[in-house]
């Protein structure tokens, strides 16, 4: 598809780093956002009532107290999306049901279960604690090798398993390559979940129509496909979902894909409100339920001979998408698909792919998206064979890598890895990095009995997405039945006004990447106009603008795909004037030249005719156009790669249009005594093909290595065991700050791709694949071989490092004994002393006016049959307040002696499940209670707060018995006039329970 | 994120604050720089009836250096406080704990004794008070008392702060000639809170060591000064009575061995 024209590039603007021009606005607060944007007059406000659980089953919303809040208009539930809408569709045929909010299950903490609507945030908010929801409790799966075990609670039970997808591949002769291979090296990899967190959350403002059309603002980034999506789920023909995207978003990285969803909820709550509505997703909101990488464990072994060559690779992957299969899931393992031998020539391929449903948020596109999995396994275990084979692990990567001369280079699973130098760069980054310093480096931290490592990394980063690798995920048979998919189709348009002026635009839903720049340069150089001469239209409105398919801000499809179309686009513009200049000049049209903001023949230079005085002149004379030049200054070009092609019957596929190349050297420091990780040297060297704007190439890098260093070191969604969520701030989410991030050393080298139109691949995801398991390598090689080459997992924590290399503990024999949990998160247990007999306290437990005094903040509490309480409670924890209806029921164990007290609480804040036995000891001053308790809470709280939850949760039962004690000596809790009167008399009471 | 609705009441005086606190009590929260309380209300993790302003009470806003101590009222900025403890001579552990405490940006707002009435289990300032045997004013509408940090803190978030009380300041020794103070911490970023923060005082032959980010509340020990293996007997000791606890970010284990290990690394350092 190259243009042969232009195949060789004149110098120009292009390549040139210059400034970008979206900063002047976005560093003086003159960003269009799409929370910026002005709203129609009468726009209400949405908040989302969440499911504090991981597993439970809706019993029933009652949104009547809700509804009676001066200020709110509606309330959407579940119940009204059958009849508006339809389950998304998934990629995937399965029994599994994905609406935009849920209908009687909820599958993961923070599932939207209704929307709020009111005339604003603030009162929409309030309504959310009115909304009353019982749910009825399930168990949770969150690890995905034990939700793909029989045993495990099923998420969706119409398809019988969490099991949603189990596909196999071969490629060449895996099986014999294994037999006769002289070694095999394997490793068990795990990637976690984590993202990489935007500035800015998701928007959406949604309108219903009088004709029964939706119109949306909103930050979604793409991929288009998806639009498809949320039309069928509105079941309304595309034309009648119109989107609009903003000129600036505020970070992306695929997160912003996760929003579609709830555009579908927007406009299901603005047509049950008859009035826009808008909404912005809060932090909380965003980290808990908004998107995550897909968690992957990989069972990866190479069949290796001697000298280090690999010979076959085996994979088996198990996904963990979350809850729901959201599109384009499982597109996490298919993205990859076809450059699963990553750089080197591995002839022989087994793979085995299965997506598990856990209890957590559904997965999504995550920068890097499926790469960082892939390379976290693939490259670490490059490293086990260096370091089995007992080989340089350079040589290992000379050894393997696709050779220069091999390009275009079919890799075995199908991608055509269009071209590169991978030795050259490995060298580049040797020489830049200066490899031998470091190694004189490590050999003297060593000798000194420091932790000193390097660690390599070398990735294909795949750019502009094959539309059709998903469809890998079906059989040859579906496919067939399904239709063939494929292509990257990308649109551009460029104009010409009345004074001849020139505008671009695009389909590409910049979130901060310098689109701008970067067009306004390429289009400039086809005109022969400066950058500044050039408009460029980044905003995007699907009823209005040329878009399609595979259009959107992923795949790294930038450079390559939307840049060269508009390239294209120019061209085709830049011909038609051509042939109108070509008569004025009295030339052939080929020999007309656009330079310098002029339009001569180039045989005759001294002529010259301003170009915006030609370009306008088609407007304002068209009759005067020559034979055959149909008038109007406007084309777009329409591209996709003719590479992309279906996957064929072997299931090989060509899954990206261009594949670039990094190579990473990594050297660390470890300390001994706290675990933290130093990086002594970062070195990343890139061939993104022909470089548009090297400065903005070396942003991407920066900004991928930022995010990437977060992914190795400290960012991780951590879900407890029952599904709950403790992550939910950037003080327990943590991203690196500028104080944690070093500058790499960024080295650049240009093979141009020959399937794109102006050579360039994409570069923004490379180091989001390549620096996790770069940093991991660099760790594993300081920690040394004694160390489990599977313990080095992410984020590598220094908590995690010292679990490692700390000498055993030996705990003092008078440890306490650890409580029992019963499967619960936290225990705790303890023992107070009451003055009073054990039938006085006996008899507190089972009087429901003693047990409103003893329940800390019970503002009412009624005995719902015997040996049972409904009480509403709050606690309080300095200035955390919370508020808990709270169901209560006692057992005899052992009457007078040993009690079963158990209870379940749900609030604004979360829900909390606590079960214990209390035991009554008669003593000579009167009781000795113990309490032995398991607990476990959910939601918010837990999403906020984790980190002193089970400290305060113990506080908390040792003030709720130390009431009970009080109570049971006839003692009123220290409370209102009486308090004041001891306090008055100089009674200090400093006990607990305030 | 939105809070409920609250009033609002910006006191002038000392006297209008404590009126007011007797007056709601627990429905009322002191704001001061806010950096933990507005992020508490926009979680609505607290919703209190009334906020009052503390920030523009000029009474509030002194520092005092004098009689053996640095008292700093409820209103002083924790930048304020690193100012004034730039001076070697007036308390140099916290000279040492300031830069670790959030961002610049937070101690221009953040207030030194919001920090203590707020008690997070791994702050510094609670640590340091406690280390140091600082005490906490409190004065409600009906009197005055002096509390010793170490009972004040009484456990996550807990003090013995009343609800109708204000701390009206805090008061930390000023340094003495014969004593070495260090502070040490290990966090996951710079300015988070610890993983686990270590303050120690060396004064003859007995050191002080605070812990923070480990127990429910700062942990004060005293210890004999000592060295090699007594020392670490000592430690371990320590490290095991804290009752550490796992979180997301770290280990018990993995607070126990930074107790040891920082814990002797910093006494050897005062030490010598």
């Amino acid at each position: 598809m190259n243009d042969p024209a232009t195949a060789k590039r004149a110098p120009g603007w292009t390549g040139q780093s210059l400034e970008r021009r979206e900063d002047a606005a976005l560093l003086t607060g003159a960003g269009r956002y799409a929370d910026d944007l002005g709203v129609p007059a009468g726009t209400l406000h949405a908040a989302f009532v969440r499911s504090p659980h991981a597993h439970a089953r809706i019993t029933s919303i009652d949104i009547a107290d809700a509804m009676a809040l001066p200020g709110v208009r509606t309330v959407l539930v579940g119940a009204d999306l059958r009849e508006w809408s339809k389950p998304f569709v998934v990629g995937v045929k399965q029994p599994m049901e994905h609406w935009c909010i849920a209908l009687d299950k909820v599958r993961y903490v923070g599932e939207p279960v209704a929307v709020v609507v009111a005339e604003n945030r603030y009162v929409a908010e309030d309504a959310l604690d009115l909304v009353k929801v019982e749910y009825e409790p399930a168990d949770a799966v969150v690890d995905a090798e034990a939700a793909i075990e029989k045993k495990a609670p099923v998420l969706h039970e119409a398809v019988g398993s969490n099991v949603v997808s189990d596909r196999e591949f071969v490629y060449g002769d895996p099986d014999a390559a294994f037999a006769s291979a002289a070694h095999r090296v394997r490793i068990k990899a795990r990637y976690p979940r984590n993202s990489c967190t935007p500035i800015e959350t998701y928007v959406a403002v949604a309108e219903y129509g009088s004709e029964g059309d939706y119109d949306v603002l909103s930050n979604f980034m793409g991929p288009f496909s998806l639009h498809a999506v949320m039309a069928l789920a509105l079941q309304v023909p595309a034309a009648k979902l119109r989107l609009r995207m903003p000129r600036d978003g505020g970070g992306s990285f695929g997160v912003k894909q996760g929003v579609f969803p709830y555009i579908v909820a927007l406009c299901l709550a603005a047509r049950k409100a008859r009035a826009p509505v808008k909404w912005v997703e809060d932090r909380l909101e965003h980290l808990v339920a908004a998107t995550s990488s897909t968690g992957r464990v990989t069972d990866i072994e190479a069949a290796v001979a001697s000298d280090g060559r690999i010979q076959a690779l085996s994979y088996d992957q198990i996904d963990d998408c979350g809850a729901y299969l959201r599109a384009p899931e499982p597109a996490t393992f298919y993205r990859m698909h076809g450059c699963l031998t990553g750089a080197y020539r591995i002839e022989h391929l087994r793979v085995r792919n299965r997506v598990a449903l856990t209890n957590k948020t559904p997965a999504g596109l995550v920068r890097g998206f499926g790469g960082p999995q892939v390379y976290f396994a693939l490259e670490r275990l490059v490293q086990r064979i260096a370091v089995e084979l007992n080989l340089d692990p350079l040589e290992v990567y000379k050894r393997n890598f696709v050779q220069s001369g091999d390009f275009p280079y079919r890799a075995a699973a199908g991608a055509l890895l269009d071209s590169g130098d991978y030795t050259a760069a490995l060298e580049l980054a040797c020489r830049r990095g200066d490899l031998r310093s470091l190694l004189e480096r490590r050999d003297a931290a060593r000798a000194q009995g420091r932790l000193y490592g390097i660690g390599y990394a070398a990735v294909v980063e795949p750019s502009i997405s094959n539309m059709g690798y998903i469809t890998t995920v079906m059989t040859k048979e579906a496919r067939a039945k399904a239709g063939p998919k494929n292509g990257a189709i990308t649109s551009a348009t460029v104009s010409i006004d009345l004074l001849g002026s020139v505008t671009v635009s695009v389909a590409s839903v910049p979130h901060g990447q310098g689109h701008i720049t970067v067009l306004s340069q390429v289009v400039a150089d086809v005109f022969g106009l400066s950058p500044g001469d050039i408009t460029v239209d980044v905003e995007l409105d699907t009823r209005k603008d040329a878009w399609s398919v595979a259009e959107g801000n992923y795949s790294s499809r930038f450079a390559g795909a939307v840049a060269g179309t508009a390239h294209l686009a120019a061209y085709k513009l830049r011909d038609k004037l051509a042939r109108i200049a070509a008569a004025q000049l009295n030339c052939h049209e080929s020999d007309v030249v656009f330079a310098a903001g002029k339009v001569f023949a180039r045989k005759a230079p001294e002529t010259t005719v301003a170009f915006a005085r030609l370009a306008a002149s088609p407007h304002w004379a068209p009759g005067l156009l020559p034979e055959g030049t149909a008038p109007g200054l406007r084309e777009t070009a329409t591209w996709t790669p003719a590479q992309l092609e279906p996957p064929d019957e072997s299931d090989r596929i060509n899954t990206s249009t261009c594949y670039g190349f990094a190579f990473d050297i990594c050297a660390v420091e470890i300390d001994r005594g706290t675990g933290q990780v130093r990086i002594d040297r970062y070195v990343t060297a890139h061939d993104a093909g022909t470089l548009l704007n090297p400065a903005l190439a070396d942003g991407q890098i920066r900004g991928g290595f930022a995010q990437a260093l977060g992914a190795a070191l400290m960012e991780e969604f951590s879900y407890r065991a029952d599904g709950s969520f403790a992550s939910g701030t950037f003080a327990d989410y943590l991203v690196p700050t500028a104080v944690e991030v070093p500058e790499p050393l960024i080295a650049h080298m240009e093979t141009p791709s020959p399937f794109t139109p102006l050579g360039a691949k994409g570069i923004g995801e490379g180091n989001n694949m390549s620096t996790p398991v770069c940093i991991a390598n660099a760790i594993a090689d300081a920690l040394g071989p004694e160390v489990d080459a599977e313990a080095i997992v992410l984020p590598m924590t220094p908590s995690r490092i010292i679990e490692l290399i700390a000498p055993p503990e030996t705990p003092p024999v008078a440890q306490v004994p650890v409580p029992t949990s019963g499967g619960k998160q936290f225990s705790a247990s303890g023992s107070i002393n009451i003055d009073a007999p054990p039938e006085a306290v006996y008899h507190a437990l089972h009087d429901p006016k003693k047990m409103q005094k003893v329940i800390p903040g019970c503002s009412s509490l009624e005995a719902v049959a015997f040996n049972a309480y409904r009480a509403d409670m709050s606690l309080s924890v300095g200035l955390v307040k919370v508020t808990f209806r709270v169901d209560m029921t006692l057992a005899d164990e052992d009457p007078m002696r040993r009690i079963r007290l158990s209870g379940r609480g749900t609030g604004a804040l979360g829900s909390a499940e606590g079960d214990g036995r209390i035991t009554l000891n008669k003593v000579e001053e009167g009781t000795r209670l113990d309490y032995d308790y398991a607990f476990s809470l959910s939601g918010k709280i837990v999403s906020v707060g984790a980190r002193m939850i089970e400290s305060a949760t113990a506080m908390v039962l040792r003030q709720l018995f130390a009431r009970l004690g009080r109570v049971a000596s006839g003692a009123s809790p220290a409370r209102g006039l009486r308090r004041r009167l001891l306090r008055l008399i100089g009674h200090n009471d400093n006990g607990a329970g305030k | 994120m939105k809070p409920a609705a609250f009033d609002y009441i910006r006191a002038d005086s000392t006297d209008e604050i404590v009126h007011l606190l007797a007056e709601y009590g627990e429905d009322a929260r002191i704001l001061a720089g806010g950096q933990s309380l507005m992020a508490a209300l926009n979680m609505r993790l607290a919703q209190p009836r009334v906020l009052i302003d503390i920030s523009r009470v000029e009474d509030l806003s002194t520092i005092r250096v004098n009689r053996g101590w640095m008292q700093l009222g409820a209103a002083v900025t924790q930048r304020a406080a690193e100012m004034v403890v730039r001076d070697e001579s007036t308390v140099p552990l916290l000279a040492q704990a300031l830069p670790h405490l959030g961002h610049f940006q937070t101690r221009n707002r953040g207030t030194v004794c919001g920090s203590i009435a707020h008690a997070d289990p791994s702050a510094e300032l609670p640590l340091c008070l406690a280390t140091l045997g600082g005490t906490v004013e409190l004065r409600s509408r009906r009197r005055r008392r002096r509390v010793a940090a170490e009972e004040f803190f009484r456990g996550v978030l807990t003090t013995a702060r009343e609800a109708d009380e204000l701390i009206e300041s805090v008061r930390f020794p000023l340094a003495n000639k014969q004593t070495r103070y260090g502070f040490v911490e290990v966090s996951m970023r710079h300015g988070d809170f610890a993983l686990v923060a270590l303050a120690a005082t060396v004064s003859g032959e007995e050191v002080r060591l605070g812990v923070g980010g480990v127990a429910d509340r700062p942990w004060v020990q005293t210890l004999p000064l000592s060295t090699g293996a007594d020392l670490d007997a000592a430690l371990e000791d320590l490290a095991w009575k804290l009752g550490a606890q796992d979180d997301q970010h770290a280990s018990a284990r993995y607070r126990r061995h930074i107790v040891r290990n920082l814990g002797a690394q910093l006494i050897n350092r005062l030490r010598s």
